[in-house]
């Protein structure tokens, strides 16, 4: 059997990888099972089969909208986006925020981060989270009928709406 | 002299032995993808910004305070590396073969002298913060990459947004940035055929599983990775935890298939075990597939203790030297595949001989 990369070189790599119950397998010679980053024991743990089959988004076509959306900074625009997957600077994201959040939702099935933050500039970022968390608290505490705990959250929200403006 | 060391030397850290559940768990490892806040990814990078990214890098490790705490690092531009030592870095697992992927120019890569940490500059993001351990230890990979990350942000700024966490240039890794995962022996469960129900069975839980196997192909070595496939949304221990857990089932219940194949089919275990440590020891003509397979019944059979005195880190060792880029970079030439072979044999057969490995003949032989 031939390698399904090449189609010139005999196949002897077997590469196999499932994700979400999906398999896929794919039958490699040396060379390309090399390029492709299967190395002995080691595989490199990234996207494998993107590297061996192309685009992240073949396959699952991301919409592109005829409107000529683009980053005003890195110069990026939503076609850049759609063939390569790739977004060009931080900027990005906030340009293409919607289409992000999409694509998001859909490999995490969440879109909001919750872990490590960097200590500069995740402090207001830092903040803002804690002030979302009590806030929801405060709701709770209301329908609960609970008035002195209530009071006491809203002073906490207070003082930590002070600090954000304080630190912007 | 440790930047000839890494070149030459298969041996590295996370092959080491008394790694936790290192029977079944060859090694662990944790990376952080992270981006600089002032400047485009690095594939729309010009050229002069790809060094200042360089220059910021290097200087933000360079501090004293850093390089106490997490000690010297060495700095490689790809450039200063031929096209084979470069491939040497990748067969040693210290870099991706995506570095190597077109241009050179402006890429670096950044080792600590153990090679628990590397860190790759200008790769898809400017930054790869990768450590890497034996056995099961996640959790020492993540705290280790932390405190790169730590001090590189002492320095430098990072881009991230309150709702996406750290931005990196592909979607799937933004949030975390973290990518963990567990480089697995499952010779038992493989010839049991019961990883065909396992496997499914971790995908499910947002795993992703990766190896050389597949219907009708004896699994070359049965040799797995499991990795996280989530990103955002979820802390870093919960990662790191959770990861960990589900490692901790494989372990154990690859442990009861090796117990049961051990206890039902003794003879025909042991003997695989054996004529597989005779071809390593014998041979004079090796394919990589052949040392592959090999070398994995070799690693059953110290595991199971069919086979004694020799390390389970000798077993790592043999694979990264079994590869194509550092049998070339011993030979000093561009080999032929059968000429690979030959010396691929040659090499396998003097360690287990006992012979200390690089090609400057350090040492008197005497490992064990
Ligand atoms: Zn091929
Ligand atoms: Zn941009």
């Amino acid at each position: 059997m031939l390698c399904e990369r090449c189609n010139t070189r005999p196949a002897s790599v077997h590469y196999t990888e499932i994700t979400n119950n999906k398999k896929q397998e794919i039958r490699l010679c040396e060379e390309c099972a090399r390029e492709a980053g299967i190395t002995g024991i080691g595989i490199m743990p990234q996207f494998v089969l993107q590297n061996l089959l192309g685009g992240l988004f073949e396959g699952t076509p991301v919409q592109v909208e005829p409107s000529y959306v683009q980053c005003k900074r890195c110069g990026l625009t939503e076609q850049d986006f759609a063939q390569r997957g790739l977004l060009g600077c931080a900027e990005c994201y906030t340009v293409f925020g919607p289409a992000v959040g999409r694509i998001l939702h859909r490999i995490h099935g969440k879109a909001e981060h919750t872990g490590k933050l960097p200590r500069r500039t995740g402090k207001i970022a830092g903040l803002k989270h804690e002030l979302k968390r009590l806030r929801q608290e405060l709701d709770a505490a209301v329908r609960q009928e609970a008035f002195e705990k209530a009071a006491e959250l809203r002073d906490r929200i207070r003082d930590l709406e002070r600090d954000c403006r304080g630190g912007q | 002299m440790a930047l000839k060391k890494i070149l030459t030397d298969p041996r590295s850290r996370w092959m080491e032995e008394g790694g936790p559940e290192a029977d079944v768990s060859v090694s662990s490892r944790v990376r952080l993808a992270r981006d600089l806040a002032a400047y485009p990814f690095p594939h729309r990078l010009r050229a002069e910004q790809a060094e200042e990214v360089l220059h910021a890098v290097r200087l933000a490790l360079d501090r004293p305070e850093v390089t106490k705490r997490l000690g010297k690092m060495e700095f490689m531009r790809l450039t200063e590396l031929s096209p084979v030592e470069r491939h040497v870095l990748v067969e040693k697992h210290l870099v991706s073969p995506d570095l190597l992927k077109g241009d050179p120019a402006g890429k670096a890569v950044i080792i600590r002298q153990d090679e628990a940490i590397s860190i790759m500059v200008n790769e898809e993001d400017h930054l790869r913060i990768q450590c890497l351990l034996p056995g099961l230890a996640l959790q020492e990979c993540w705290e280790l990459a932390g405190t790169v990350d730590d001090a590189l942000e002492a320095t430098v700024e990072y881009a991230f947004n309150e709702e996406f966490g750290y931005l990196s240039a592909c979607p799937t890794n933004v949030g975390t940035g973290l990518r963990a995962s567990v480089m697995m022996h499952l010779p038992g469960l493989a010839a049991t055929g019961m990883i065909e129900e396992v496997i499914p069975g971790l995908s499910k839980l947002g795993l992703t599983v990766r190896g050389l196997y597949g219907e009708g192909t004896k699994a070359a070595g049965s040799f797995f990775q499991v990795s996280n496939q989530i990103t955002l949304g979820r802390q870093e221990e919960e990662i790191i935890n959770n990861l960990t857990a589900l490692v901790r089932r494989l372990v154990s219940q690859e442990r009861e298939a090796r117990r049961r194949l051990h206890q039902e089919q003794r003879g025909a275990l042991e003997d695989r075990v054996f004529r597989s440590y005779g071809v390593l020891q014998y041979a004079r003509v090796l394919t990589s597939e052949e040392a592959m397979r090999s070398l994995s019944d070799l690693r059953l059979g110290l595991a199971l203790k069919i086979i004694k005195r020799i390390p389970l880190s000798l077993v790592s060792e043999l694979m990264v030297l079994s590869q194509p880029a550092f049998l070339i970079r011993l030979a000093g030439k561009e080999l032929k595949p059968a000429e690979r072979d030959v010396l691929r044999a040659q090499l396998i057969r003097e360690r287990l001989q006992g012979k200390k490995p690089g090609a400057d003949g350090e040492g008197n032989g005497k490992k064990r």
